[in-house]
């Protein structure tokens, strides 16, 4: 899949472009902060995180295809490790310090995340398709159930089943692009290399791949670690957002709110994740009058996705290449891997 | 000692109905390699049609004799339908789909149930009491050793684990002795040979999924008698704990069904007499605790038999 290759940029000047878009978001955060509706400004963040989410979950089940139904556990993971200590040190933390101690935190919440998703990756990955779906919702809600038993960990408020409250208000449009911009780029960059074809063949069939010589626990691993890392990370940023963390939030339906986005922009598209969690952010917001039927509606366009279109808006095409290779994906675009 | 016991007739009380919930896995798995993510919200439907009969019962002072078969009858209908339905609308399009499609599309169905029933104009959030049909009272008082208190079997510990047996007796009899239990066994053999066969498999599938429907709805009544309260996400943690209990007695095994669906209650009930009363909640994630242990340790169960790979 040679995209990157066909239009010869050096790589150099595309890095210096995200680094350039990610230093102007800066102002362009800040000029919301003060001119935009709050309101309008809340969703846009929130669109960030589910860009984060959404694309870091289709690593591990479009990409891999490794079928995960835990992604709100690792992001209850990254969110409470980096609530409790925002929290615990939210006097230490003041001008300069904050945004640096901020990006500290997020990526250690991110970090956190990844080393419990390496714990639960290497027995459960040894499962296919199905049991592997159950297994990861048994962690997922494992994890729930841990947090909501937990109220401090030596001097360090967890909070229990009443909840996490007072986290500082950190996350703002730039953390949350920024934020999506990295994930984004780490994860197409990882996948479109010489050194991510491995992730597309375990899922395309994991048993020629071994046969080829491909260390699939490896990658499925490595698929999982990096997802949870960044659900970690969106964990934290939306823990910054509300102030508010309680254990509920991250039950068994918001994995699978993030399962419908991928399922939704097409398992194995980058793009199809992105289009996908901007949609559906976007979505229930103009939805309010429904409230009561948001979540019927959800498993409605779930189920007639699957019925009419499994592979999804994009299939596992990206949007920069749906021409050049319709042909050729096509046949493997009839459904989801096994 | 008596302590103990008690704990063991109401580990077998409840289990009796994790293994009917398991049996409608075990049996949709056994046919079509699925994990019918909805099953647990056919039980819930179970309870909510024994909820809204009961109302009625109840405001028309029906003897015990006639209300409680009204109440299995009308469940045990409704969600055979159900069954019916969801298996023909959304799981027999994509019979030849990959079965993740088909596993997305399960957890759809469950999604749909659980927030439609949460609706106002069908049932909503709120947890309803059902009306005190059947007043659960000790049947049978056991004396043990020298325990001053009886061990106490209630009228309901009877009725589930009666139930509970019957309906096993009669699905082994209806899969071992019967035309259409061999075109069952024939299709969770191999369903393309089973077709060459002759055998309707369609038909058989069908009749899975409302066989499976009625036995959770038979475990919704008993549990919704039980416990005399109903709420659209009762079926989410029975749902999940069943689909344990067959996997652990080995998925597509009835026998296994009925065991693990035992055990699990008995773990249940176990955790939760001997554990202090803080860590209650953490039964509920011994479920999935037992459920990896499992799949990592014997992955096809107690009483199931090792598949191989095949490419």
């Amino acid at each position: 899949m040679p995209a990157l290759r066909r239009k010869s940029v050096p790589v150099w000047t595309v890095n210096s472009a995200i680094v350039i878009l990610i230093a102007a978001l800066w102002p362009i955060s800040s000029a919301f902060d003060k001119y935009m509706d709050n309101y309008v400004l809340d969703v846009l963040i929130r669109m960030g995180f589910a860009i984060i989410l959404a694309v870091s979950l289709n690593l591990i089940n479009g990409i891999t295809g490794q079928f995960s139904l835990g992604h709100a556990g690792f992001m209850a993971i990254g969110a409470y490790t980096g609530g409790v200590l925002l929290k615990h040190y939210q006097n230490d933390l003041v001008g300069m310090i904050l945004p640096v101690a901020f990006v500290g935190v997020t990526v250690l919440g991110g970090i956190t995340a990844a080393m419990v998703g390496l714990v639960v990756g290497i027995p459960t990955l040894r499962l296919r398709g199905d049991y592997l779906a159950i297994a990861t919702l048994g962690f997922g809600e494992i994890i729930r159930v841990v947090l909501n038993q937990i109220e401090s960990i030596g001097s360090f408020e967890v909070g229990g089943s009443a909840g996490l409250h007072d986290i500082p208000h950190i996350a703002n449009f730039f953390w949350s692009g920024a934020w999506a911009i990295v994930c984004v780029v780490v994860i197409a960059r990882l996948v479109y290399s010489a050194k991510g074809k491995p992730f597309f063949a375990v899922r395309e069939d994991e048993i020629a791949a071994g046969a080829m010589g491909i260390d699939t626990t490896n990658y499925k691993v490595a698929a999982f670690v990096i997802g949870a890392f960044f659900a970690g990370v969106a964990g934290v940023l939306s823990a910054t957002l509300s102030g508010n963390l309680d254990p509920g939030d991250f039950n068994f339906v918001k994995s699978i709110e993030i399962v419908v986005m991928v399922v939704l922009g097409g398992s194995g598209s980058i793009t199809g994740s992105i289009l996908a969690a901007i949609l559906l952010t976007y979505l229930p917001e103009q939805l309010r009058s429904f409230q009561d039927w948001r979540l019927v509606i959800y498993a409605l366009l779930l189920i007639v996705m699957m019925l009419v279109r499994p592979e999804g808006l994009l299939g596992n095409r990206e949007l920069w290449r749906v021409r050049r290779t319709r042909v050729a994906s096509d046949a493997a675009n009839r459904g989801l891997a096994v | 000692m008596h302590d103990f016991l008690q704990q063991l007739i109401n580990g077998l009380s409840i289990g009796a109905v994790y293994a009917l919930i398991a049996l409608g896995y075990t049996m949709v798995y056994g046919v079509l390699r699925l994990i019918n993510f909805a099953h647990g919200d056919v039980y819930m439907v179970g309870a909510v049609i024994a909820y809204e009969l009961a109302k009625r019962m109840y405001a028309t002072q029906s003897p015990l004799w006639i209300s409680m078969p009204i109440l299995f009858a009308g469940a045990i209908a409704g969600c055979g339908a159900l069954g019916f339905a969801i298996e023909f609308l959304c799981y027999r399009p994509l019979r030849h789909r990959p079965r993740l499609v088909a596993l997305i599309t399960a957890i759809g169905v469950s999604l749909l149930l659980e927030n439609l029933f949460q609706n106002r104009l069908v049932f909503g959030a709120t947890p309803r009491n059902l009306p005190e049909l059947l007043t659960i009272t000790p049947t049978l008082k056991l004396w043990v050793g020298s325990s001053a208190e009886p061990v106490i079997v209630t009228n309901l510990d009877l009725i589930s684990f009666g139930l509970c047996i019957a309906m096993m007796a009669g699905l082994t009899w209806f899969v071992l002795r019967t035309r259409m239990g061999l075109a069952l066994r024939a299709v969770s053999f191999r369903v393309d040979t089973a077709s060459l066969m002759g055998i309707n498999t369609n038909r058989v599938i069908s009749m899975t999924f409302v066989l499976g429907s009625a036995l959770a709805a038979v475990a919704g009544v008993v549990n919704a008698l039980r416990y005399q309260q109903v709420d659209p996400l009762m079926g989410l943690i029975p749902g999940i704990k069943a689909f344990v209990a067959a996997v652990l007695g080995g998925i597509g095994s009835i026998p296994g069904a009925l065991l693990g669906g035992l055990l699990m209650g008995l773990v249940e009930t176990l955790l939760k007499g001997y554990l202090p009363a803080h860590y209650n909640s953490y039964s509920d994630a011994a479920a999935f605790v037992v459920l990896i242990l499992i799949l990592l340790v014997r992955p096809s169960g107690l009483l199931g038999k090792p598949s191989l790979e095949k490419v």
